[in-house]
């Protein structure tokens, strides 16, 4: 199957600032009892949106002039918690094809590769700008690219950094590994039968 | 050279390097789980595909399983509907399943073990974080996504990248009263909720030379909540004893192989270590979660954090969003904190041993007025050793509800849930906000002995206290 090339993504951003977002705030888990991923996007941050607004705020991702936002921008350590993919399957059902965090929690890092949501890392001082700059003007538009390294906005530039392999996924279109997996059926057996737990049937 | 477990593990499993320089990495075990199952299952059926190795799946339910009467038809449908899913393709692909008939039902992590298929050496997936427990065997251990848990049905592999190994010694001797969940919650709170990031942890030294089995799945358990992608420890004695007699373990002379060689995939004697931490086991307290992450612990004697007196913008801010969360009082003792609910269970510490620890004090005592308590054993297995010995009895005598196995109340994909901003004393694994199925519930994390003290003093206590813990 031909995967898209991910090499750039342009489209307005959204702050859910802080840090050590855990997945079970991004996806609570009475949200997983299906058999299917459908549907996932409206559980995106369910109970913190509910606690928002019951204190008589509105919430990012409730606010209308966000609507539409591609890019969601957070804090350190982003996904921690549950290996649910839950999590970024809600990201991106809701619509989302980007993240800009300062870094991310290993299991949610690569769920989101896998499916094709780039999850990009810069530097906080950099994160407060852009955030910034969305909360002056929601309709701005940022372009998060993966082949030059950089998020644009309003003329302006900063650095991101993304680890090399999932940056190769991306770009190469190669983000879900079904297919090599499976061309690799010979030399999988040649590892499991030099393995004596694997090999003893 | 001398090697880690994890460079040897790792090697042995390696298949091929890929194309965007990641390992294609050979998963001898696979566990499945009614939750992050059914729709990998879907993604191999809309691509055609088979399960590679069937007779290396194993499954089991637990997530969604009531604990007050296990019987079907489940009064919820979506759980109803899980289970008959994974039935179903269990039965579809030849996998083996533990059903809730089979006696041998219970939380994933706990069946791995109690099977003898969990073993030194071996790499294990499962869709679930807390995968991480079976590296007690001396087994690299990894929690994936459910597209993870299509590749290993697929192909029993995994893309992943290498991981540094950082060497964690807990030397000397645990003061009385300090168990394995306080050694995990003081190295978390120590090393941070992301200091693993990109390690494995490798436990070792006189602490956990001297833990049983059950003692460092405990530990292992929970390497996950301090951002390391696998914990382990290497394989010894303690493991090969634990291990023979499974029904899955080796007999006859292929034991005797299986130990030799499970003995030589420990870490070589002065092997390098990216990094290497040494805690003094004498130094670490009870400790009590009082914030919203599993890093955000105190001992037991300590006070509630104020953010006035945190260093960085940022510990100040974390501190007050959880004290606001958690509605405790900056300063305060967290001893003595009115708790409402008090929950021993999940894969953290729902195993015989913590059982027997707490009906060994419980005797004698009662529930404090207006505390829900209950006891959740995380296997089949772990209930019936437990009424055998009379230790269900000990906790119903005092007033805790004695259930059947399951995640319960760690998670409440079941009907056990916190209601409004209920205050529990929990021995499972994190303290998320809403984690317990109130979006707005309060979750205290320690180990078994202080949640049965909390039990019935009806607040936060030091355990060695109430119980007279001296030995």
């Amino acid at each position: 199957m031909a995967l898209a090339n991910i090499t750039s993504i342009t489209g307005r951003g959204l702050a859910v600032p802080g840090n050590d977002i855990d997945t079970d705030r991004i996806i609570p888990a009475r949200f997983l009892k299906a058999v299917t991923f459908d549907g996932l996007g409206e559980g995106l941050f369910y109970d913190a949106r509910k606690a928002v607004s019951a204190a008589g705020q509105v919430h990012p991702l409730d606010d209308s002039r966000f609507s539409g936002a591609k890019i969601l921008l957070s804090g350190a350590n982003f996904g921690c918690g549950s290996s649910r993919e839950h999590a970024p399957q809600a990201i991106q059902k809701f619509g989302f094809k980007a993240v800009v965090a300062e870094s991310y929690a290993e299991i949610f890092f690569g769920n989101a590769t896998t499916i094709g949501l780039a999850c990009v890392s810069a530097e906080r001082a950099d994160i407060a700008r852009l955030a910034a700059a969305i909360g002056a003007d929601p309709a701005l538009e940022l372009t998060v690219d993966l082949v030059a390294r950089e998020i644009r906005f309003g003329g302006q530039a900063v650095k991101l950094t993304m680890r090399d392999s999932a940056r190769d996924a991306l770009v190469h279109g190669r983000w879900d590994p079904i297919g090599e997996l499976l061309d690799g059926r010979e030399a999988v057996a040649a590892t499991a039968a030099g393995l004596p737990y694997l090999a003893a049937r | 050279m001398a090697q880690s477990l994890f460079q040897k593990v790792w090697s042995a499993h390696s298949v091929r390097t890929l194309a965007n320089g990641q390992t294609q990495l050979l998963i001898g075990t696979h566990l499945i789980h009614e939750v992050t199952s059914p729709q990998a299952f879907g993604m191999l059926r809309d691509l055609g595909l088979k399960v590679a190795m069937p007779h290396r799946t194993f499954a089991t339910v637990d997530h969604i399983v009531p604990t007050d009467r296990q019987s079907e038809p489940f009064s919820d449908p979506l759980a109803d509907a899980m289970i008959r899913e994974l039935r179903k393709n269990c039965t579809a692909h030849g996998i083996t399943y533990f059903d809730l008939a089979s006696g041998r039902q219970g939380i994933v992590h706990m069946v791995g073990p109690e099977q003898g298929i969990t073993q030194p050496g071996t790499t294990i997936a499962c869709g679930d974080s807390h995968t991480s427990t079976h590296g007690a065997f001396g087994a690299i251990a990894l929690g994936i996504g459910t597209s993870q848990v299509r590749d290993v049905l697929a192909t029993q592999t995994i893309a992943l990248g290498p991981l540094k190994v950082r060497r964690i010694n807990v030397g000397g001797r645990l003061r009385p009263g300090v168990y394995a969940k306080d050694v995990i919650l003081h190295i978390i709170r120590t090393l941070g909720v992301n200091g693993g990031t990109g390690f494995a942890y490798e436990y070792g030294g006189a602490v956990f030379d001297g833990f049983s089995m059950e003692e460092r799945m405990t530990v292992c358990n929970m390497s996950i909540e301090g951002g390391a992608r696998v914990g382990y420890v290497n394989p010894d004695e303690t493991t090969f004893a634990y291990l023979k007699g499974r029904p899955y373990s080796p007999t006859g002379p292929a034991w005797d192989a299986a130990v030799a060689r499970w003995r030589a995939t420990a870490s070589d004697p002065g092997c390098p270590y990216d990094d290497v931490v040494t805690i003094q086991g004498a130094d670490i307290p009870p400790t009590v979660t009082w914030g919203i992450n599993p890093g955000q612990g105190i001992a037991i004697t300590e006070n509630i954090p104020d953010p006035a007196k945190a260093g960085a913008a940022d510990e100040q801010a974390s501190i007050t969003e959880a004290l606001g969360y958690m509605k405790l009082t900056a300063g305060a003792p967290i001893k003595g904190t009115r708790i409402d609910v008090a929950f021993l269970g999940s894969c953290t510490n729902a195993r015989l041993s913590d059982f027997k620890e707490v009906a060994k004090y419980l005797k004698g005592h009662r529930v404090a007025p207006g505390v829900k308590a209950i006891a959740v054993p995380g296997s089949q297995i772990v209930g019936r050793l437990c009424a055998e010995l009379g230790i269900d009895r000990v906790f119903r005598e005092a007033g805790f509800e004695w259930r059947e196995a399951g995640c319960s109340m760690c998670l409440a994909m079941n009907p056990d849930k916190l209601v409004g901003d209920q205050l529990c004393a929990s021995s499972s694994n994190r303290n998320f906000k809403g984690r317990q199925g109130s979006p707005t519930g309060r979750t205290l994390l320690m180990s078994p002995l202080m949640v049965a003290a909390a039990a019935v003093t009806g607040g936060v206590a030091d355990a060695r206290e109430v119980f007279g813990v001296n030995n």
